[in-house]
């Protein structure tokens, strides 16, 4: 009886062809390469404050890809010119005007300009408006090649920057007083996540890319306190979403971006409930030993 | 002379009644919202009101799948969304982050209805990126009585909001009721920006919410300078890119028109580069002592 009923419920959820399709061993790889990268990078961009900035790229490379789209070049390219170019944007413009309004300027005048690339196409630009919800099917062998070398340059470059984009987020006087260059080192960082962001976006969406560089981030920080732990988390966090993402779009055809989404929101409640029953736990306990 | 104003008024400009309406409406969003994006702007919730459009968007999306009306849908969407946001993030350190999840909860929703709806009928772009020139008429009275009425309450709050705005410390020792203007604040942001996703696209919201505001509080340091300054830019971006998008029925590749959005938006990201060419001297106060002495205007 529990056989069968387990068995049911897998065979739904991981229904035939899942792991044996080529664009779906694709998916998969792809999937789990943007995983890590979103897990890392998002750890920063949550203790900088950058969710306005990985919410916005996304769309603006959207632009890019609606630009490639028109003029029949790799849509891919449009996006990670955008997503790079709007990060470079951001960080030069950033300096002497509040950042949240330099960003939701950028973002809006670069969803005109896609809004203008669209209505240049002149039949329904499918390639561009499958980049708004994210799609499984049709991730190449060559695309999961150029994925893998940008995330190696992503994580290459944390890498490179740990311990300065650790220090200047958690005491910028005195990082700058050591002569770490705070400018630099925050248009380093909103590169980062532009080159998340374009390789996030082709499978999550440009709509809900910035959900995995934000969700699991944030509730790894209600989970642990050390910064390498809490990447550690993250990463796993953002994998498991987005295996859950890939497999459910799979089953419904429903897009990828409301799934990873969904498990998101429900992973950092879970986090934060979790944290917030172990609290008072602690909490009582200390009470307890002291009456 | 005739020829010179018809280069820059194609012919029908001044007649058609959809150029009028779209001036009209276009003219009531920009003046709401440059008043409440100076506070915006102020208080530093830009993504929070960005994040407000987006959401009107998802419950757009989905009250056009339940066979509702786009209004209905935005504006009840993005309250919702004002409230949860201002009641999750009430430390400043916080608020980056409750954006981010409720955006992504509610945008996942609006996501999986937009999905549906391009399989019905086709739907995305009406909803992210909107038209002036193809707003419903009917709706012109309701929309002007709507903005009319969140002027209205703005003023009604201006004095306890510029207080809690500018130092809010000070404001609670004196008893002020910091969290409740605060949302009240937030709830007028909310009706704002659902009201102009509905009329001029989500991403057009954004950008004559703070584009303008942020220019005007560059150019001077008074509040009761700022807002009709920034409603005065923003009617002027506004009504050039109406004009713009007017004449680009003539212009190339393909002689049907370039979209209003991308000049509004260009119009705006240019309005406040320019203003940043402004001395930074009379940028908004630095001490608490100069920012204490000017509130009230």
């Amino acid at each position: 009886m529990m056989d069968t009923w387990f068995g049911e419920i897998s065979t739904a959820v991981l229904s035939p062809g899942m792991f044996s399709f080529t664009f779906m061993q694709n998916a998969w790889l792809s999937g789990t390469i943007i995983a890590i990268v979103c897990g890392t990078a998002g750890f920063f961009a949550m203790l900088r404050g950058s969710a306005f900035a990985a919410h916005a790229l996304p769309k603006i490379g959207f632009a890019g890809a609606a630009g490639a789209v028109w003029l029949n070049a790799n849509p891919l390219l449009g996006l990670s010119l955008f997503s790079i170019g709007g990060a470079l944007g951001i960080g030069w413009l950033g300096k002497g005007a509040r950042r949240d309004v330099v960003i939701g300027l950028v973002l809006a005048f670069g969803l005109g300009t896609g809004a203008l690339f669209l209505s240049f196409n002149n039949e329904y630009a499918a390639g561009a408006i499958s980049l708004l919800f994210g799609q499984i099917v049709g991730v190449s062998q060559s695309e999961v090649v150029d994925t893998a070398l940008l995330a190696l340059l992503a994580m290459a470059m944390i890498a490179f920057l740990y311990r300065p984009l650790l220090f200047a987020t958690i005491s910028p006087e005195s990082a700058e007083a050591r002569g770490v260059s705070l400018r630099m080192l925050d248009i380093l960082f909103l590169v980062i996540i532009g080159i998340a962001t374009a390789i996030t976006v082709p499978i999550v969406g440009a709509l809900l890319s910035f959900s995995l560089l934000v969700g699991p981030a944030a509730a790894a920080s209600h989970l642990t306190h050390r910064p390498g732990r809490a990447i550690l988390v993250s990463v796993v966090l953002a994998v498991v979403s987005l295996w859950v993402g890939i497999a459910l779009a799979y089953d419904t055809g429903w897009p990828v971006g409301f799934f990873v989404a969904s498990v998101v929101v429900l992973v950092y409640a879970g986090a934060r409930a979790g944290a917030a029953i172990a609290g008072r736990r602690q909490t009582a306990g200390s009470t307890s030993v002291k009456a | 002379m005739t020829g010179f104003w018809r280069a820059i008024f194609a012919a029908g400009f001044f007649s058609n009644p959809e150029v009028q309406n779209a001036l009209w409406l276009g003219g009531v969003i920009a003046v709401v919202s440059g008043a409440i994006g100076v506070f915006t702007v102020l208080r530093g919730q830009s993504f929070a009101g960005h994040a407000m459009s987006d959401m009107g968007a998802a419950g757009a999306a989905g009250a056009l799948l339940a066979g509702g009306t786009a209004i209905a849908g935005f504006l009840s969407f993005s309250v919702v969304a004002g409230a949860s946001v201002d009641l999750l993030g009430v430390r400043p350190r916080d608020r980056d982050v409750a954006t981010g999840l409720v955006l992504t909860a509610v945008l996942g929703l609006g996501s999986l209805f937009l999905f549906f709806d391009t399989r019905i009928v086709g739907a995305p772009e009406i909803i992210l990126f909107g038209s002036l020139f193809t707003s419903d008429p009917g709706l012109t009275p309701w929309l002007s009585a709507l903005g009319a009425a969140v002027l209205l309450a703005l003023a009604i709050v201006f004095r306890p909001l510029v207080f809690i705005s500018l130092s809010p410390d000070t404001a609670l020792a004196r008893g002020v009721p910091v969290r409740a203007v605060g949302f009240a604040f937030m709830l007028l942001l909310a009706l704002a920006v659902g009201e102009s996703s509905l009329v001029v696209g989500s991403l057009l919201s954004t950008s004559l919410l703070i584009g303008p505001a942020s220019a005007a509080l560059r150019v001077t340091a008074r509040l009761r300078h700022a807002i009709p300054i920034a409603a005065v830019l923003g009617l002027l971006a506004t009504w050039l890119g109406i004009l713009l998008a007017y004449d680009s029925f003539y212009w190339p590749p393909y002689g049907r028109g370039w979209p209003v959005s991308f000049f509004i938006t260009g119009l705006v990201l240019a309005i406040h580069l320019l203003s940043r060419l402004w001395p930074p001297a009379a940028r908004y106060g630095s001490t608490t002592a100069q920012r204490t002495a000017r509130i009230g205007g």
